[in-house]
């Protein structure tokens, strides 16, 4: 009997698994890109650590042999500040939902991505509070439905990679969770980048968005993600605003370069 | 352990209470402040970041007080001491991640200067009203510890208690001063860093595979590692077994031991000081602020022969339960001054279990109380004969000639 491993048991915390997610989840590949992209970053595993917030993504940190830590909800970033300022050579990974870090931790995002704070983030985004049901979200494009928005949403909906690059952040890029090689090396980019990189993962909840959408099952989005994204690097961000199941723009869009809050506050105290 | 020379600034200095809680943190080794700015404690943060790089502590001011107290969480696991200081608002924003602190049991301070309330309140005076939001104001059963500095000097040293305390039992350290306290100013005398006590990290020493983040040491506290250590470290605010993981069975989880460590180290933890109690009729019994104020009426009865014990609660939480009671036996009452409608008072009831007389004399917060009304309210135990029928609350004269007397005498 071949009594073979899963070829990331170096990563994760395996007598955690089967995780909490659906099937057609998108946040196992999210994931397995991030998890891939360590192992690529050829990075010391005791300096990393992930950090993640509540919702159906914020129980990533749980599932990944590192460091990891599950906050409250929305806490995520200054969770995660706090940690990479009292030890600088730490480097920190935030995995958290769209709900998480925009909606209630948008504060939070906004300043971090000034302050420049070196983190990868990546916000998995499923247009929905999944966790909780199905509830409309800051990120649910308009008409959609949701659970408490049961006649279809009427708000416009939050673009993340705008948001992330007018408050200063020095990476930005969206792939949907069908870009699998994409993604990876967009969060291997990110990891090799000082300061405050965001990668955005547009993923599908066939269990409440989908349903409720009358959308199909998982593979009927990515099918959906597959006939409906388009590449366009460097797109500047305010075009990239997502329509209810219109095209999804994806790429790299923000790469550019700034001193990161421990470069500055060090040639501060030199001073 | 002995504090850092670099830390402490060994001398008599002339500083208000504000200042004097942030040269406590600064020589109990705190090397990490959260903030946001908030009425009346702004001192304590201004003083903090003007030493802060001469002993290579960091201060950031954070966009709001939901981040600079989950800052502080994340700073504290990468094991620096860690505090913030706030106000009335600012804790109300932050319970929500005080709860996860204890979930977590991360060692943490927060300095409290307590303002009138309730909401936006009186921003620039003092009140005592968070006294049961600082014990019970995030969801769930918790302990915390709380400090009540009467004076600047003590604002200091309580300080550096609360670091102690923090480290010791792995809990949230309340320093619940008030702007009154925090904006007096007073001579602190501040020790040689070697007469400063410090309770240093309680950093697990075993080995490396055999770590079980939650499994405590007799006295129930678990060993902590920092992150970055390389012991793969998962951490969730979710009920939890020993190992840290997720449970939904609360016997296998530290739910239990969440209150036990600090319910059964209470003889360990509480201080009280206590003066006269040995033949005592009746006893004040006060915290912060109010202990000075009491201090004037308790002198003023002694000269009427009147024999008045003073207890003056240090920690408020956890509560003395014992010595109430156990004072509740022998004496014919006790008069009870807080500046709010009556929070500590309640625990004071629930310890006397009937035995004794109680009076609160409530303060609306703004200012402090007059020691007139503490004095009266003392005269009015000694020369009632019958027991009343739960708390008597005292009325000032004035609040007499508005409402009337009602049950009051």
């Amino acid at each position: 009997m071949k009594n073979e491993t899963h070829p990331m048991e170096n990563y994760l915390r395996m007598d955690r698994i089967p995780h909490i997610w659906c099937p057609g989840c998108g946040i196992g590949l999210a994931v397995t890109a991030l998890v891939s992209a360590i192992e690529k970053a050829n990075l010391d595993l005791n300096k990393l650590c992930v950090v993640s917030g509540i919702g159906c993504t914020g129980r990533v940190a749980g599932y990944i042999k590192l460091d990891s830590f599950h906050t409250t909800h929305g806490r995520a970033i200054p969770f995660a500040t706090g940690i990479k300022l009292a030890n600088p050579e730490l480097k920190l990974i935030v995995v958290s939902g769209d709900g998480d870090l925009i909606s209630i931790g948008g504060n939070h995002f906004i300043h971090a991505a000034r302050r420049n704070i070196d983190m990868v983030v990546i916000c998995v985004n499923n247009f929905i509070y999944a966790m909780t049901g199905g509830q409309v979200a800051p990120t649910t494009p308009s008409p959609a439905y949701t659970t408490t928005s049961p006649y279809g949403n009427f708000e416009p909906s939050s673009n993340v990679p705008q948001i992330a690059e007018s408050a200063g952040a020095v990476y930005v890029a969206r792939w949907t969770a069908l870009h699998i090689r994409r993604l990876t090396n967009s969060i291997l980019e990110a990891l090799n980048k000082p300061g405050f990189s965001v990668v955005e993962v547009i993923s599908p909840c066939a269990q409440y968005y989908s349903r409720i959408n009358r959308l199909g099952d998982g593979m009927d989005m990515m099918k959906f993600y597959h006939d409906n994204s388009e590449i366009k690097h460097f797109e500047p961000t305010d075009n990239l605003s997502i329509g209810y199941q219109k095209e999804i723009t994806v790429g790299k869009f923000v790469d550019r370069e700034r001193p990161t809050y421990t470069e500055s506050f060090q040639k501060w105290l030199k001073k | 352990m002995r504090a850092n020379p670099r830390d402490v600034r060994t001398g008599i200095l002339y500083i208000d209470g504000d200042v004097a809680a942030a040269e406590g943190a600064l020589a109990a080794g705190c090397k990490f402040v959260g903030g946001y700015p908030i009425t009346p404690s702004t001192e304590a943060a201004e003083a903090f970041v003007r030493r802060a790089p001469q002993v290579g502590a960091m201060f950031i001011q954070m966009e709001d007080e939901l981040g600079s107290i989950s800052a502080v969480m994340g700073a504290s696991l990468s094991g620096k001491k860690s505090m913030t200081i706030t106000s009335g608002p600012g804790f109300s924003l932050m319970m929500e991640t005080i709860g996860f602190g204890a979930m977590l049991e991360i060692p943490f301070v927060i300095i409290n200067i307590q303002r009138g309330g309730p909401s936006t309140g009186v921003p620039t005076k003092t009140g005592q009203a968070d006294m049961m939001q600082a014990r019970w104001g995030s969801q769930g059963d918790y302990e915390v510890i709380t400090l009540s500095p009467d004076s600047p000097q003590e604002s200091f040293d309580f300080t550096i208690k609360a670091f102690n305390l923090a480290e010791k039992y792995r809990v949230p350290v309340m320093l619940m001063s008030d702007e009154c306290v925090g904006h007096m100013t007073e001579k602190v005398v501040v020790p040689e860093a070697d007469k400063i006590e410090i309770e240093p990290r309680r950093l697990y020493k075993g080995p490396k595979d055999k770590y079980v983040p939650f499994k405590p040491d007799k006295d129930l506290v678990p060993p902590m590692v920092k992150a970055g250590d390389g012991y793969k470290l998962y951490l969730s605010a979710l009920t939890h077994n020993e190992r840290g993981y997720p449970t939904q069975n609360i016997k296998n989880s530290s739910s239990r031991r969440l209150i036990d460590k600090i319910r059964l180290n209470a003889d360990d933890i509480i201080e009280i000081k206590e003066e006269g109690l040995e033949d005592a009729e009746v006893v004040v019994v006060s915290y912060g602020i109010t202990s000075r104020v009491a201090f004037r009426a308790i002198e003023q009865a002694r000269k009427l022969g009147i024999k008045v014990g003073n207890l003056r609660l240090v920690t408020v939480w956890p509560f003395p339960d014992k010595k109430i009671t156990e004072l509740s036996k022998k004496v014919k009452g006790f008069v009870v001054p807080e500046i709010n409608y009556g929070q500590v008072v309640f625990e004071v009831e629930r310890c006397v279990h009937g035995n004794a007389n109680i009076i609160l004399v409530p303060h609306g917060g703004a200012s402090v109380h007059n020691p007139n009304d503490i004095l009266t309210a003392i005269k009015t135990i000694v020369k009632d004969k019958k027991r009343y029928d739960g708390i008597l609350e005292f009325k000032t004269e004035l609040e007499l000639r508005i409402f009337g007397s009602g049950d009051n005498k």
